[in-house]
C-alpha cells in the first residue's frame, strides 16, 4: 500500500483529429503572426490611438496569464496550505502554467510596436521603477524560468526512462541535486506570481480618469491578485475534468471539491471587497443601477462570479459535472473582470469603439490552439499525467487508503 | 532539521540587505516638481485658424502630410486629429454662427507626466525644463504611454511595419537649436501661442483674464489639471473648456497617485522579500510536519 | 561702334525703372543710387545677342515693356552691338559687326542667347549667315564674360526639345562649360527677370544668387502655388473642373484643369505681363510651368501635377468627435460568434456527459 505516485506519459497516438484541428488553427494563426510582422499592426488589428491595447493584451496576456495561474493555485494549496493530496495535479497543472507564460510573452513581442528593442528592457541603465510594466515584464521572464525549472524533474524523469547512456547517467546524477534546491524555486514561484499578477492591475492605477469609475480604485492590484486565485483554482478544475474526459480518466472529484472550497472562498472574499470599495468610493448606485453598458457587464461579471462561488458552497453540487460548470463560472467571470478594466471599461468618456479584427482574432485563437497542441502531445510523451487508475475494474483500492498512500509516499521527497 | 528552515530563513533575510541597497536606484521623476520649466501660452480668443502652425510643425519636425478622409487624390496636409504623421493640430469648436473657437491640441508637457512614469526603458522622459520628450532608440512600442496620457496625446504609426510614437516635443531638437523656440510659437502672426518660462505665461494668462473678463472665461486651464501642465489654455468667455476637447480632470497627478501605491508596496523591495521569506517559512514547515506524519503512520 | 536706336528717356522714368528693377531683385532701397549709376556709367558693357532655334518670343518680350521703352534704355544701359531682330544692319555687314565685337571686347562682353541649339547632325537644323548654330556659340562663348540664357529654350532646349527631338535640340549649358551661364526660363520669360539681372551684374560686378538649375533665386525662388491670387480657392476647396463651367467662370483655382503652378517656380503671379498685370491664370488658364525643364513640353498642359509640401486646407477637424474606432464588422463579429458558440456547444455537452453523482461511486 505503500505506492510512490506513478506518473508516466500518456501514451497513445499523437495524430488524432483533435490535433489537426488544432494545427489548422494554429498554422492560421502564425502566419498572420507573419503578416503582422511584415505590414505592421494596423494591417492586423483593430487598434486605434484611442484603444492602444486590443484582445492581444487583454486575452493573451492578462486573461491568459491568469488562465495560467493553475501552476500558482496549487503550489499555494499544496505547501502554504497543508494540501498534499492535491499534489498529483501539480505537473499537468506546471505544465499549463508554463506554456500559458511562454505564450503570453510570446503574444507581448506579436504586440510590441518597436519589438527589436526588446533588450532595452534588460538593461539596468535603462529602467525606469516607476513602470508597472517593467515588474510584470520583468517578473513574467524570471517566473517562466522559474517554471521551466519546476518542470525539470519530469523532462529528468523521462531522459532517465530513456537509458540515452550518458545523457541519462548525467540525469541520474543531477536529478537528485536537483531536488535539494527545488523547493528554493517552488516558494519563488510562489511569490512571483504574486508581484506579477497583482501588477497587471497596478498598470491601470495611473489611468484615473480614463477606467470607468465601476472598476478604477487604489485596490486594483489587490482585485488583480484574488481574481488570479479564484481564475486559476476554476481553471484547475476545468483542466483537471478536460483530461479525465478527453482520456477516459477517473474524474477526481474528491480533490477537485476541496479546491473548489478554496476558490469559492477567495471568490466571495473578492465579491464582498469588490462591494466595499464600490461604497466607499460611492459608485454602487452606478454599478448596479447604472442603466448603461458599463452598469451591464458590471452585474454579469458580479452574477458569474456570485453564481459560480455559490455552487462551489454546496455539497449537493460537488458532482463532477457542476465542479466543471462552477469552475467555467468563476473563470468567465473572473476574465470578464479583466477586460472589464483593459478594455471595456477603458476610456469610456469618448464613446469610441474597438472590436478586434478578424486577423487579430484569429491571431488570438491560434496561440490558444498552439497551447493545447502543446500540451496535448506534451502529456503523451513526457511522464506528467498520475498514472491511471482503472475506474471500472473490480478490486481496485478504494480511495481513502489510495489517498493515505499518496501522502506516505510524498515523504520520500524525491519529485515535488 | 529545524537548523535547516532556519538556515533558510536566515539566507533570505541576508539577500533581503542587500536588494534593500540596490531599491534605491532609477525612480525617474522624484525629488520636486519643476514649476518654472518651459510652455506655451495658447490663447483661443486669438487663434485665426491660420495653421501656420499646423505647417510649421510639419516643416520644423520632417513630418509627412496626412490624407483627409474627404480628399482621394491627396492634395492637402488634412489630419482629422493628432496621429503618426501630426504633432500639432488647430481644430474648430462650432456651436453656432456666433459661438465657436479654435483649439490648437498638442502635447500638455505635464509638470508630473503620466507618459514618463509608465515607460519601462526610459523612452519617454522629461527635461530639467519640463519638457517631455521621446527617445525612439528605446522604445519598445508598449504604447503604455497611450494608456496613460490623460490627454490621449501620443499617437502610434499603427500603418507602418517599423513605427514608433509621436508626440510635441516642443521642437527640443528640431527648431529650438535652430531658431531658439518651437516652430509654432516662432510663426504664429497673432500671437496666439507664445512660448516662455511657465510662472510668466500664468501671471500674464492671469492678468488677461483679470483685466479683460467679457472676452475671457476667467480660468487658466492646465494650471492645476493632472498637477499642472506646462501648456495653458486661455478659452473665450461663451466656450467652456471640455467643447474644446479639454476634459475636466482632478487636480492629482494621476502618476503621484499610482507611484504612491506602488512605492508602498515595494518600496526597497521589502514586501516581495518578505513574501518570499514567509512562504519559504511555512512551506518547510509543512514539509516537515509531513514527512513526521508519514514516519508515524510507518510505525504504527 | 554705331548706334542702331534712338535715345528719349526722361530722368524721372530712368529712375522709376531703376527702382522696379531694384525691388524686383528684392534689394533694399539705398541700392537705387547705385543701380542708376550703373545704368549711367560710360563703362557699359558690350552685350552680344544671338539667335537660334527659337520663336524670338523672348525678343518680342523684351519689346513690350513700354515703360519706358526698353530699346531706349538698352541704348543708355548697355551696347548692343549685335541682336538680329532689333538691329538696323544685316548681311555681312552685320555679321562683320558681330566678329569685331567678339575679338574687341573679348572677355567683357555678356552672350545672351535666344533659343536651343540643334546637336544632331552636327548642328545643320540651324544656320545662320552659312554657320550652324554650334558653331556661332562656339566662337562667342569663350570671350564672353558671362552667358545669359533667355527663354526655356536656350535654358532647356525648349519647345524644339520636345520628344523625339529629331533636331537634338538642347540649352546652353549643355554645350558651354567653363562659363558662367545664367538661365532666365519662360516661354517667354517677364522681360524684367532678364532687365534686372543684367543690372544686377552691371551694378555688383558678381553673378546674382542662383538655384541649381541656374536660374537667379529672386525671380524663380519660389513656387507659383506659394504666391497665386487664388491659393485661397484651392485651399477652400473650390475649383474649376472643366473648362468654361461656373467654377472657371467665377476665378476659382485650376489646379484640376492642370495648373502646375504647385511644382513650377517663378514669379508670374508677382510680376505678370506686359504691364498690364495679366498672367495666364489671372484670365483662367492654368500656368503650363513654362520655366520647368520636366514640366512644359514633357506633360500634358491638362494633366494634373504632384504637389509637394502639402499644406492644410481650409476646413478644420471638430474639436470633440462623438463617435468614432473601428467598431465591429459584420465578418468578424460572425467568427467570434461561431468560435462562441462553437465554444459554448462543446460546453454544454461535455456538461451532460460528466456524471452528476456527487463524489465518485467508490466512496464510503
Amino acid at each position: 500500500m505503500t505506492e510512490q505516485v506513478q506518473y508516466k506519459p500518456l501514451g497513445g497516438t499523437i495524430f488524432t483529429r483533435g490535433l489537426f484541428v488544432l494545427l489548422f488553427f494554429t498554422i492560421i494563426g502564425f502566419s498572420l503572426i507573419a503578416v503582422r510582422f511584415w505590414k505592421g499592426i494596423g494591417a492586423v488589428s483593430n487598434m486605434t490611438d484611442v484603444f492602444p491595447l486590443g484582445i492581444w493584451i487583454t486575452y493573451d496576456v492578462a486573461t491568459g496569464t491568469a488562465l495560467a495561474c493553475g501552476g500558482y493555485a496549487i503550489a499555494l494549496l499544496v505547501y502554504i496550505l497543508n494540501g498534499w493530496h492535491y499534489h498529483s495535479l501539480m505537473r499537468s497543472a506546471i505544465l499549463l502554467s508554463f506554456f500559458g507564460y511562454i505564450l503570453a510573452g510570446f503574444s507581448v513581442v506579436t504586440d510590441l510596436g518597436r519589438f527589436w528593442n526588446v533588450y532595452n528592457i534588460f538593461m539596468p541603465s535603462r529602467w525606469q521603477f516607476n513602470s508597472a510594466l517593467l515588474e510584470v515584464a520583468l517578473c513574467i521572464m524570471t517566473y517562466c524560468l522559474v517554471l521551466f525549472i519546476e518542470f525539470l524533474p519530469v523532462i529528468l524523469e523521462w531522459i532517465r526512462g530513456l537509458g540515452w547512456g550518458t545523457v541519462s547517467k548525467f540525469a541520474d546524477r543531477f536529478a537528485p541535486k536537483l531536488d535539494r534546491v527545488l523547493i528554493y524555486f517552488i516558494v519563488l514561484g510562489m511569490t512571483l506570481p504574486t508581484m506579477h499578477q497583482s501588477s497587471l492591475g497596478s498598470l491601470f492605477l495611473i489611468a484615473t480618469s480614463k477606467v470607468h469609475p465601476i472598476w478604477h480604485t487604489m485596490h486594483l492590484p489587490l482585485f488583480f491578485l484574488l481574481n488570479c486565485l479564484f481564475l486559476g483554482y476554476g481553471v484547475v478544475v476545468l483542466e483537471s475534468t478536460l483530461s479525465s474526459y478527453i482520456f477516459d480518466r477517473e474524474y477526481e472529484v474528491r480533490v477537485l471539491a476541496g479546491l473548489a472550497g478554496a476558490g469559492a472562498w477567495i471568490a466571495v472574499v473578492w465579491l464582498v471587497l469588490r462591494i466595499a470599495d464600490l461604497a466607499w468610493r460611492g459608485r454602487l448606485g452606478m454599478a448596479f443601477a447604472g442603466g448603461d453598458r458599463y452598469s451591464l457587464s458590471f452585474l454579469v461579471e458580479f452574477l458569474l462570479i456570485g453564481a459560480g462561488a455559490y455552487c462551489l458552497f454546496k455539497p449537493k453540487l460537488h458532482s463532477a459535472r457542476w465542479l466543471f460548470i462552477s469552475g467555467m463560472l468563476l473563470i468567465v467571470g473572473g476574465g470578464l473582470y479583466r477586460f472589464n478594466v483593459y478594455l471595456i471599461g477603458f476610456n469610456w468618456t469618448h464613446h469610441w469603439k474597438y472590436f478586434p479584427a478578424l486577423p487579430e482574432f484569429l491571431i488570438t485563437v491560434g496561440i490558444v490552439a498552439f497551447k493545447f497542441l502543446a500540451y496535448f502531445v506534451l502529456i503523451k510523451i513526457l511522464p506528467v499525467l498520475p498514472a491511471k487508475h482503472e475506474p471500472h475494474l473490480a478490486g481496485s483500492p478504494d480511495w481513502s487508503s489510495l489517498m493515505q498512500s499518496k501522502i506516505k509516499s510524498s515523504s520520500n521527497w524525491h519529485l515535488p | 532539521m529545524k537548523s535547516q528552515t532556519r538556515r533558510g530563513f536566515l539566507k533570505c533575510f541576508g539577500l533581503a540587505g542587500t536588494v534593500l541597497a540596490v531599491g534605491r536606484a532609477g525612480f525617474a521623476s522624484e525629488g520636486a516638481i519643476n514649476d518654472n520649466g518651459v510652455g506655451l501660452l495658447y490663447d483661443a480668443t486669438r487663434c485665426v485658424g491660420c495653421k501656420a502652425c499646423v505647417a510649421a510643425c510639419k516643416r520644423a519636425n520632417d513630418l509627412p502630410p496626412e490624407k483627409g478622409s474627404f480628399d482621394p487624390e491627396g492634395i492637402w496636409d488634412a489630419p482629422a486629429d493628432l496621429d503618426g504623421k501630426t504633432r500639432n493640430i488647430v481644430k474648430l469648436y462650432r456651436e453656432s454662427e456666433s459661438v465657436w473657437s479654435y483649439v490648437k491640441v498638442q502635447c500638455m508637457h505635464c509638470m508630473k507626466p503620466s507618459c514618463v512614469s509608465v515607460c519601462p526603458v526610459s523612452a519617454m522622459q522629461q527635461d530639467a525644463d519640463g519638457r517631455v520628450f521621446y527617445d525612439k532608440t528605446r522604445c519598445i512600442g508598449c504604447r503604455m504611454c497611450m494608456v496613460a496620457c490623460p490627454f490621449i496625446v501620443p499617437r502610434f504609426q499603427w500603418e507602418k511595419p517599423l513605427p514608433q510614437i509621436v508626440k510635441c516635443d516642443l521642437c527640443k531638437f528640431s527648431e529650438v537649436p535652430r531658431k531658439g523656440k518651437p516652430a509654432c510659437a516662432g510663426v504664429c502672426p497673432t500671437e496666439a501661442v507664445q512660448y516662455g518660462r511657465r510662472r510668466q505665461l500664468l501671471a500674464e494668462a492671469k492678468r488677461r483674464t483679470e483685466t479683460n473678463p467679457g472676452r475671457y472665461r476667467s480660468y487658466v486651464y492646465g494650471e492645476h489639471e493632472v498637477g499642472g501642465t506646462n501648456v495653458l489654455y486661455l478659452a473665450s468667455a461663451a466656450v467652456p473648456f471640455d467643447k474644446l476637447g479639454l476634459p475636466n480632470l482632478p487636480n492629482e497627478a494621476p502618476a503621484a497617485f499610482s507611484e504612491k501605491i506602488q512605492h508602498r508596496i515595494y518600496k526597497g523591495f521589502m514586501a516581495p522579500l518578505a513574501l518570499y521569506a514567509t512562504l519559504f517559512f511555512v512551506a518547510t514547515l509543512n514539509r516537515k510536519k509531513l514527512s513526521k506524519g508519514g514516519e508515524k503512520e510507518e510505525e504504527r | 561702334m554705331t548706334r542702331p536706336f534712338f535715345s528719349g528717356v526722361s530722368r524721372r522714368d530712368f529712375l522709376k525703372t531703376c527702382m522696379t528693377a531694384t525691388a524686383l531683385m528684392g534689394l533694399p532701397l539705398e541700392a537705387v543710387r547705385r543701380v542708376a549709376e550703373a545704368a549711367q556709367s560710360p563703362g557699359r558693357p558690350p552685350v552680344i545677342w544671338l539667335h537660334f532655334q527659337e520663336c524670338t518670343g523672348c525678343s518680342e518680350s523684351l519689346l513690350r515693356s513700354s515703360h519706358p521703352t526698353l530699346a531706349s534704355l538698352i541704348l543708355d544701359l548697355v551696347s548692343l552691338d549685335y541682336q538680329e531682330t532689333l538691329m538696323a544692319g544685316s548681311g555681312e555687314q552685320a555679321e562683320k559687326a558681330l566678329e569685331d565685337s567678339i575679338k574687341e571686347n573679348r572677355g567683357k562682353y555678356i552672350l545672351v542667347v535666344e533659343g536651343a541649339i540643334p546637336t544632331q547632325n552636327e548642328g545643320v537644323y540651324c544656320k545662320v549667315g552659312g554657320k550652324t548654330a554650334l558653331e556661332s556659340l562656339s566662337r562667342a562663348a569663350p570671350g564672353a564674360a558671362a552667358i545669359v540664357s533667355i527663354g526655356t529654350c536656350a535654358s532647356y532646349g525648349g519647345i524644339q526639345a520636345a520628344d523625339p527631338n529629331p533636331t537634338g535640340a538642347v540649352g546652353v549649358s549643355n554645350v558651354v562649360n567653363q562659363k558662367p551661364i545664367i538661365n532666365i526660363p519662360g516661354c517667354p520669360p517677364s522681360p524684367y527677370n532678364f532687365l534686372s539681372t543684367i543690372l544686377y551684374i552691371q551694378t555688383f560686378k558678381k553673378m546674382p544668387v542662383l538655384d541649381q538649375l541656374g536660374r537667379p533665386m529672386f525671380a524663380y525662388g519660389r513656387r507659383i502655388h506659394e504666391h497665386c491670387e487664388r491659393r485661397p480657392h484651392f485651399d477652400a476647396g473650390r475649383f474649376a473642373e472643366k473648362f468654361g463651367d461656373d467654377g472657371h467662370r467665377q476665378g476659382f483655382c485650376l489646379y484640376k484643369i492642370g495648373c502646375k503652378g504647385p511644382a513650377t517656380f517663378a514669379n508670374c503671379s508677382v510680376q505678370r505681363f506686359n504691364d498690364t498685370g495679366t498672367w495666364p491664370v489671372s484670365v483662367g488658364h492654368p500656368c503650363i510651368g513654362c520655366t520647368e525643364p520636366d514640366v512644359v513640353f514633357k506633360t500634358s498642359i491638362f494633366d494634373k501635377v504632384q504637389i509637394h509640401s502639402l499644406t492644410p486646407p481650409d476646413t478644420y477637424p471638430a474639436a470633440v468627435v462623438e463617435e468614432k474606432g473601428k467598431g465591429a464588422d459584420p465578418l468578424t463579429t460572425g467568427v467570434v460568434g461561431l468560435v462562441a458558440g462553437a465554444a459554448l456547444g462543446a460546453g454544454a455537452m461535455l456538461v451532460k456527459r460528466l456524471p452528476k453523482e456527487v463524489g465518485d461511486e467508490k466512496s464510503d
